[in-house]
């Protein structure tokens, strides 16, 4: 019984990868979506082009294959990353793509007379984006970051294939090391899902917070 | 980094044996998540109360853990409490589950969305239970949810990659032995990639087409 908490102590450091994997992860897919996103609803003719081959490029391929091509192929072209610069590389870019549809459909849903506002009091197109309809659009897209969230914690299991000792790997290791089969994987289960339900969690709250101060604002 | 087209021939059968495992993992996937996922739905709207409450936690907790995990746990935890399956049968396993748990948030949308009135009608006709879903509901359920139900199988098709981790000879196991074999890892990552880009391009295709021949809710 003593050598489980040894285990155990090795599935934690798993852990630990797996949150730091999708913490940065979620930074990058962030930045991603916002850039894409908004590029997708752009006047200029070049950014949607380059936005819309971005994110139809990323959620046409499968995430197993960019991580692989990111960690196997683009060493051949002189840029060699480490597991973890591949793994945070294909996540926030491959979940990027999709939450950067989010983005756009929140914006697309904010309603013609905001924007009508943004125009007879005068604000740029900027100013108008970032004072009127980003903090309406923000509180649309929360729920759905949530879930893309999800996805990414879950997705980070694959980086366990290109030997990036996370969650999911450790667990191969105390089953190779012990033989023992539903004790490793049970607990792995148990904690993705309670990673979970944390982001989940967070997310609501989050929700209710930022939606405080804009109860007069949305009809 | 150079691309060599006899090299790309060389190994074209090889990648063609792996798409056609894919694709037959992707529809046996699909058909089995499509009944996991209307069985799911059906057994959250049961009468008796444990039932719907257990299926819901249980579905919640698949949908909120990684679909690899599930995969080694079919593969590694069933064979020793006696249950040895081949790896292709406990991947199709893994994502029929997995995606079950998707598409019963779909048939539930679907089932919520028929009107009131239909139940009412169909007991004012004295159909008995069996009769009213095989008849009335599902009949005018099911077509306006297929686009959706369509979208999580090209999702699908999407992970399949994740079979290779519990040995089955798809696609991505195809490219990886060939590149091991060869150590070119540029010709057989990126055609991958290709393959999986171009079928989710066509897939597109015919959802877009789905979604005018179904997508349509006629009231």
């Amino acid at each position: 019984m003593t050598q489980w908490s040894g285990y155990l102590g090795l599935i934690l450091q798993g852990a630990l990868v797996t949150i730091e994997l999708t913490l940065m992860g979620s930074v990058l897919a962030l930045i991603m979506a916002f850039l894409a996103g908004m590029g997708r609803v752009s006047r200029f003719f070049i950014l949607r082009a380059i936005a819309t081959t971005y994110i139809e490029f990323f959620r046409g391929t499968s995430i197993f294959v960019q991580l692989f091509w990111a960690y196997f192929v683009l060493p051949f072209a002189g840029l060699s990353l480490t597991p973890l610069q591949a793994g945070v590389l294909a996540l926030g870019l491959n979940v990027g793509a999709y939450a950067a549809e989010v983005v756009r459909g929140a914006i697309l849903s904010v309603g013609r007379e905001q924007y009508e506002a943004c125009t007879a009091l005068n604000l740029g197109r900027w100013q108008g984006m970032r004072h009127v309809i980003l903090p309406q659009a923000l509180l649309v897209m929360l729920p759905t970051f949530g879930n893309n969230a999800i996805e990414l914690l879950k997705a980070t299991s694959v980086v366990s294939l290109i030997s990036l000792a996370d969650l999911t790997f450790q667990a191969q290791v105390v089953r190779s090391q012990t033989g023992s089969t539903l004790m490793p994987f049970l607990s792995v289960l148990i904690i993705y899902f309670a990673l979970a339900l944390i982001i989940s969690w967070g997310v609501r709250t989050l929700e209710r917070r930022m939606a405080r101060g804009l109860d007069g604002v949305r009809v | 980094m150079d691309w060599d087209w006899n090299f790309v021939w060389e190994i074209m059968p090889t990648l063609i044996q792996g798409v056609k495992i894919t694709i037959l993992a992707t529809i046996l996937g699909s058909i089995l998540a499509a009944i996991v996922g209307l069985g799911i739905a059906l057994a959250r709207r049961s009468e008796n109360r444990i039932v719907a409450r257990s299926v819901g936690w249980f579905a919640e907790f698949i949908r909120g853990t990684p679909l690899l995990v599930q995969l080694y746990f079919i593969f590694y935890v069933l064979p020793d409490i006696g249950i040895l399956l081949p790896p292709l049968v406990a991947g199709v396993i893994g994502l029929g589950l997995h995606y079950g748990t998707y598409t019963a948030e779909v048939y539930r949308a679907g089932i919520d969305n028929v009107p009131r009135g239909q139940w009412e009608a169909a007991k004012a006709c004295n159909l008995n239970g069996r009769h009213t879903w095989t008849h009335i509901i599902l009949p005018q359920a099911i077509p306006p949810m297929i686009p959706a139900l369509a979208n999580y199988f090209i999702a699908m098709f999407k992970e399949t990659p994740l079979l290779s981790a519990i040995t089955v000879l798809e696609l991505m196991n195809q490219a990886k032995s060939v590149a091991n074999t060869y150590y070119r890892y540029i010709e057989p990552m990126t055609l991958v990639g290709a393959f999986f880009l171009v079928i989710s391009l066509c897939s597109v295709v015919l959802l877009r087409w789905l979604e005018h021949r179904y997508g349509r809710i006629e009231r």
